[in-house]
């Protein structure tokens, strides 16, 4: 493994920054998480068309550029800087990604090159209103109805599910617990029996939906992976979540960073720059300290989810738990730093200090992680 | 989480290996883990000898050029040798000062004499070297030195004490920060000079630490001798010398260390196992958090080792400060799983476990070179471009 991005990777990194810079600038972040789509759809055309970023990670023969999971981490990153407000976290991360370890050639064939294109939006629905982020939290019920399956219940926390034109549904079957008995199922976003409804969130920047459902019946080949084996395939997709939105932490922190050292030059009190006095300086250094191993903890965890069958669990939970930290703490220092203004609607501060408590929570904050990890070393 | 190596990389691995073994499994056996931090002053003949041995062997100042002595390897062979050195349990390096420190500075700022009498000994193990920096009253604020040098004939002649001077009760040779000029303003009036340590004019007390050890000392110099000659990188520029010499630590060693901090931590977890703790779920949180502490630090060290500039890049800037805050919290975390145990002694009078041992040393780790306070200032002016506090 090599512990340094490549000259391709920086390159797409500063391609990806001039893009974000206008199409993601706090002007439009402002405006966009406003809606209640909470994306602009100009925007997700341009990245996936003249970008090609949802087709980065998907294989050729689906219409994709079948770059690895490590290229695509300088771009969650410089989207995290940014706050870009878009599906394609939950399209790539969670749907694709469950797409690529799960899916038969037919569901492949089916749904991966629309989403290369930009064409489909995809998610992951798993939680729910349990608050529990393991596979106990799976309580929705399939059952079997003639040639296909009947879905009830409910889901939460749904990263973009009032959008998405594809949601993979976890549910299990009946009296069965733990990780036995739970299945994966793909689930287009306007079939019969859905009630898919915007949850109003303190983050702005990223949408959350719940989903009801009401007896929906869906064809066999709805199964995503084997029937009863879906929990493993969901851990998988996760992890693979985990990692990506570990890196765009690691963006988001550097961002919170560099607002606080840039003001820490400017701003003047008892006659010199604030950055002058230890007290603040040194809270910017641990800040960089943080931001820079925060970067090698995701780093290592995208490099290795570039390797096929490796392990990810210890790694994933590893970055998840570290990124986690150090993004809500450089938050929370950018605010501090800056004083009153940190503290205003009218700064952009907030936002960044709402969507790290936001994407800390997501997927297991750093205690379930911390415990996933400690169990992974036999304790 | 291996450092890509490259077949000659991989062969030059199995080279060392090969050696180690065979020296620590034969002849050096005994000495197998000895002089490590927190007891440096111990075994010191017997690690003279083995210095000696490493350096007939060439395993001494290996990333130092091959027209002076070394090996001429990479930074890359540098952390692959220090690794393997401390996989084969080697003992504490006697002569690190003199390799590390004042060589690479010799090396950059030193006259052809001056590379000439002085490199061949260290790399031969035969001459010990100490650092005569800190003093009672410059510490963090090192360019307060006061230990004054006037020339006299051909001689200098120095005045004063150093303090926290590991080694100096050993050392044949120091390095010492001298005032040279007391008019100019302090960063301009210091010079670098080379003395012998053995001579009259100077007296040294060891200092015990905490730990029971004395590993450093103080330097008491009245009437001290050097040769005119042996001022390095010329008279009154020695401030720049001695933060030139800051930036030879390349973190060579780190991979070393880091194999170090793994058993400590393997310790650690052995012991929550056996005390019932690893179910307690605070304690499971600690300790997951050091585990996921230590392999972050293995990737950030990586990437340091793999970066190709000269400058120092941010995760050289970082290393000293979050290694250091990671071994002292991993400290108090195996007093804290130890219980009431933890203030139990391996004997009388003063019998510290291992475990004790490096739970105090570790409290060295965030003050010896360069504070944490230091380290922050230093990340924050040079990593950050944050404005110099006034002086």
């Amino acid at each position: 493994m090599e512990f340094s991005f490549s000259e391709d990777q920086d390159e797409l990194r500063r391609a990806a920054r001039r893009f974000l810079a206008v199409a993601s600038s706090e002007e439009r972040v402002r405006s966009v998480m406003e809606t209640e789509q909470g994306y602009d759809s100009t925007t997700w055309e341009r990245l996936s068309e003249e970008l090609a970023w949802t087709a980065l990670t998907i294989p050729e023969e689906y219409g994709g550029l079948g770059m690895s999971y490590l290229d695509l981490h300088p771009l969650m990153e410089e989207m995290g800087r940014s706050l870009l407000c878009s599906p394609f976290f939950s399209t790539i991360c969670l749907g694709a990604n469950a797409l690529m370890l799960g899916g038969a050639d037919l569901h492949k064939e089916r749904y991966l090159p629309g989403i290369a294109a930009g064409e489909t939006t995809a998610t992951l629905a798993y939680a729910e209103k349990n608050n529990r982020m393991d596979a106990e939290g799976v309580e929705a019920t399939y059952s079997r109805n003639g040639t296909g399956y009947i879905l009830r219940g409910g889901k939460s926390y749904v990263v973009d599910g009032h959008t998405a034109a594809l949601l993979v549904i976890a549910a299990r079957t009946e009296n069965s617990n733990g990780s036995k008995g739970v299945s994966l199922f793909l689930v287009p976003g306007d079939t019969e029996g859905l009630r898919r409804t915007w949850l109003p969130t303190m983050d702005q920047t990223r949408r959350l939906a719940s989903i009801e459902l009401s007896d929906v019946v869906v064809p066999h080949d709805a199964l995503l992976g084997e029937e009863g084996r879906g929990w493993a395939l969901c851990e998988r997709t996760l992890d693979l979540a985990r990692i990506a939105l570990a890196a765009e932490q690691v963006g988001a922190a550097e961002m919170c960073l560099d607002m606080a050292v840039e003001y820490a030059k400017v701003r003047k009190q008892f006659g010199r720059p604030i950055g002058s006095f230890q007290a603040i300086k040194h809270k910017c250094a641990d800040m960089l300290m943080m931001v820079e191993s925060a970067r090698s903890a995701a780093f290592y965890a995208s490099a290795l989810a570039g390797q096929g069958e490796a392990d990810l669990e210890e790694a994933a939970s590893s970055a998840k738990a570290f990124c986690s930290d150090t993004f809500f703490h450089c938050a929370a220092e950018n605010i501090q730093i800056h004083g009153g203004i940190g503290f205003t609607w009218e700064h952009p501060a907030h936002m960044y200090f709402k969507r790290a408590k936001a994407t800390e929570t997501l997927f297991g904050d750093p205690s379930f992680h911390r415990e996933r990890f400690a169990r992974r070393m036999g304790l | 989480m291996e450092l890509q190596l490259n077949e000659a990389e991989e062969a030059f691995r199995r080279e060392a290996r090969a050696w180690l073994q065979a020296q620590l499994d034969g002849p050096f056996k005994d000495l197998q883990g000895r002089g490590m931090s927190g007891a440096q002053d111990t075994y010191v003949e017997e690690r003279i000898a083995w210095s000696k041995t490493m350096g007939a062997a060439g395993w001494n100042c290996i990333g130092w050029p091959k027209e002076l002595g070394g090996r001429g390897c990479t930074i890359k062979e540098e952390a692959v040798f220090n690794e393997e050195y401390v996989r084969a349990n080697g003992p504490g390096n006697v002569g690190h000062i003199g390799e590390t420190l004042l060589g690479p500075t010799l090396i950059h700022f030193g006259s052809p004499e001056q590379q000439k009498r002085f490199l061949p000994p260290i790399v031969s193990g035969e001459e010990i070297w100490c650092q005569g920096y800190s003093e009672p009253g410059a510490g963090s604020d090192l360019a307060n030195v006061q230990t004054k040098a006037t020339l006299v004939g051909d001689e200098w002649i120095i005045e004063g004490q150093k303090i926290w001077t590991s080694g100096a009760h050993y050392s044949d040779w120091c390095f010492v920060l001298c005032r040279t000029d007391s008019e100019a303003p302090k960063h301009r009036g210091i010079s670098y000079i080379l003395l012998p340590m053995r001579q009259d004019g100077i007296e040294v007390r060891p200092i015990k630490q905490m730990g029971g050890s004395s590993e450093f000392a103080e330097v008491f110099f009245d009437g001290a001798k050097a040769h005119k000659d042996h001022v390095v990188g010329g008279i009154n520029n020695g401030w720049k010398v001695a933060m030139g010499t800051l930036a030879f630590e390349r973190g060579a060693s780190t991979l070393g260390q880091q194999y170090l901090f793994q058993k400590e931590f393997e310790e650690v977890v052995a012991v929550a196992k056996r005390t019932g703790a690893a179910s307690d779920p605070v304690f499971r949180q600690r300790i997951a958090d050091a585990g996921i502490g230590l392999k972050v630090m293995r990737v950030n060290a990586l990437r340091m080792l793999e970066h190709e500039g000269v400058d120092l890049n941010r995760e050289a800037l970082i290393s000293k400060l979050y290694w250091s805050n990671w071994h002292r919290d991993l400290g108090k975390l195996a007093m804290d799983l130890l219980g009431p145990e933890a203030e139990l002694l391996d004997g009388a009078p003063y019998e510290l476990t291992g475990m004790q041992k490096w739970y105090l040393f570790s409290r060295a780790d965030t003050i010896y070179a360069g504070s944490n306070e230091v380290q922050r200032n230093i990340i924050g002016e040079r990593g950050l471009g944050l404005p110099k506090e006034p002086r």
